[in-house]
């Protein structure tokens, strides 16, 4: 089995959020960037699949030069090769469109990908991959497993859960639950050496007119101050939420 | 030419979110000087939907949609959208609308918006606000193609009452080889979901262990709330996952977030802070979340809580 894991190199999440050029760009400075949470629980799962059924492991990003230690991070914890389409990313669509060109030249039966990035939380990333290369798709996964080219996947619904037949090619928006918060691996000295030889190509990217673009941000104002109510005056607190806020 | 909404509805009842849709919608329609379709999937009685602006409703009753599927839904939606000529097809937020969303986009070579808080500021070009950085940050977003694809924030832009028709119309769709089969939906049928919920309960480490979250799930019982917990709770096993919340779990978008024994690290209020009004109770007064919440109660959750419920209980009684 063929995996490719996409990995979306996302400010880190205690990131302060600033913008800078008037407010159309993100601020990078002192920014930590790490692999997006919910593409990390792809990659940990498709680890077992390396490890279990002999899978190999593809990761890629849609970015410049400076997203290469987010996929040397990857490599390290344990993916076996690395693709970087070198272009900056974006817009959602134009990365679903150079994934999809990706996953069709790579002939890859499995995509995992995570269900949003933390940072534009746009979440379409991989279901238009799914839409162009004509592939299954069962996205908020919590539960993956595969047999042969059959697979059985768990998707969180609004108020529980839903289990889904499948087959490959499937494309995958993974979520905390396809492995626990406890499975996550952080790369050892060993891992770190064997990334450094491991290949990470570089592609060009292809054409692609955007459909969308960010005009500009704003940050919320800040919040005015908290309204405290002693412990020992609690029929307060039900007055307040019930006349003043309005919510019971 | 007209707008066309998306109306989930569960079991043959339209959702609340059905409404905040078509009244989107419907606010999106003037706009353009248009007017408003509904979708409706397997709904009993859409007539509701004319308090809140639909002029019409084509009725999808078929029994090979009965279970959702995103690729199905995808091509019901699609299949609307070009018999009504539409050029903005408007979502809600839901598990499931997000899922169907990026198909359908691709489908209609659709440039897509999630998370939309707001009409759209300009209708040309065409420029909505959403949220990005887990709701740190607002974003104005432009979409250039012909037809352009919604996901509407859930509980921001509110219900709008507006008098219409909504006249109902078979509709039939044909679909597509599907490719994703349910097998199996485990649902908690008595307890209000997160996504449902107009108030959620929430509880972290300050409960000290699993063995104390029944006073959690009284005082959820007595508001008609959902529970939920911060991830360290989730992590150590106290709480399934399905009740984390925060930037890697469940967004939460309710009215009322009331948290107990919650610092309020960053992830966890990105994830909780769409809700509109935000209660925190901590023995810690420096813990982060009074800056964020509306009101606070320094004190004891083992004390408070169990009063609370007493009192609430009282007051419920009174209404």
């Amino acid at each position: 089995m063929k995996i490719l894991v996409c990995i979306s190199h996302v400010p880190d999440t205690t990131s302060k959020i600033n913008f800078t050029a008037d407010n159309t760009k993100f601020d990078t400075n002192g920014v930590q960037y790490v692999i997006n949470p919910n593409d990390e629980f792809g990659l940990t799962r498709s680890m077992w699949f390396k490890e279990k059924q002999g899978a190999h492991v593809t990761v890629v990003n849609v970015g410049g030069p400076e997203t290469e230690p987010t996929l040397r991070k990857a490599l390290a914890i344990g993916a076996d090769a690395a693709i970087r389409v070198n272009t900056p990313a974006t817009d959602g669509f134009s990365v679903a469109k150079q994934l999809a060109k990706v996953v069709q030249d790579g002939g890859f039966d499995l995509v995992i990908a995570g269900r949003e990035s933390i940072d534009y939380n746009g979440g379409m990333v991989p279901g238009m991959v799914a839409g162009l290369t004509n592939s299954n798709f069962v996205n908020n996964c919590i539960s993956l497993e595969v047999d042969g080219t059959s697979a059985t996947v768990i998707r969180e619904i609004d108020g529980g859960k839903e289990t889904v037949s499948t087959s490959l090619p499937l494309i995958i928006g993974g979520q905390k639950g396809i492995v626990e918060e406890s499975d996550l691996r952080i790369p050892n000295m060993r891992g770190i050496m064997m990334a450094r030889q491991k290949p990470l190509t570089v592609v060009d990217p292809i054409s692609i007119e955007p459909e969308t673009a960010s005009v500009s941000f704003d940050k919320p104002a800040p919040k005015g101050a908290v309204k405290l109510v002693s412990p020992d005056n609690l029929d307060e607190l039900i007055n307040l939420l019930h006349n003043e806020a309005k919510v019971i | 030419m007209s707008v066309l909404v998306y109306t989930e509805s569960e079991k043959g009842s339209l959702k609340k979110i059905a409404f905040e849709v078509a009244s989107y919608g419907k606010a999106v329609a003037d706009q353009l000087g248009t007017t408003l379709t509904a979708i409706a999937i397997n709904a009993d009685d859409t007539s509701e939907l004319g308090n809140y602006g639909v002029d019409k409703v084509l009725k999808v009753t078929q029994s090979d949609l009965e279970t959702f599927n995103a690729k199905a839904y995808a091509a019901a939606i699609q299949q609307a959208t070009e018999k009504e000529g539409t050029k903005v097809v408007v979502l809600s937020s839901s598990v499931n609308s997000k899922y169907l969303a990026p198909l359908l986009a691709i489908n209609l070579n659709a440039g897509y918006a999630s998370n939309v808080l707001e009409a759209p500021s300009s209708t040309s070009p065409f420029v909505v606000k959403r949220t990005a950085f887990t709701n740190k940050a607002y974003e104005m977003f432009q979409i250039n193609t012909e037809v352009k694809l919604l996901g509407v924030s859930k509980n921001t832009f509110g219900l709008h009452e507006n008098k219409a028709d909504a006249t109902p119309e078979d509709f039939s769709i044909s679909l597509p080889e599907l490719g994703v089969h349910v097998e199996s939906v485990d649902k908690a049928s008595n307890k209000v979901s997160i996504a449902d919920a107009e108030i959620v309960v929430s509880a972290g480490r300050g409960l000290k262990g699993p063995e104390n979250w029944g006073m959690v799930e009284e005082l959820a019982d007595v508001l008609g709330a959902a529970t939920a917990c911060s991830k360290p709770v989730s992590d150590l096993g106290w709480r399934p996952h399905g009740e984390h919340v925060g930037q890697t779990g469940k967004p939460v978008a309710s009215n009322l977030y009331i948290a107990i024994g919650i610092s309020g690290a960053i992830q966890h209020l990105a994830g909780i802070n769409a809700s509109k009004v935000k209660v925190v109770i901590n023995t810690d007064p420096e813990a982060p979340f009074f800056k964020a919440a509306d009101y606070g109660v320094v004190g004891d959750a083992f004390v408070v809580v169990p009063q609370l419920i007493e009192k609430l209980k009282a007051f419920k009684a009174q209404q």
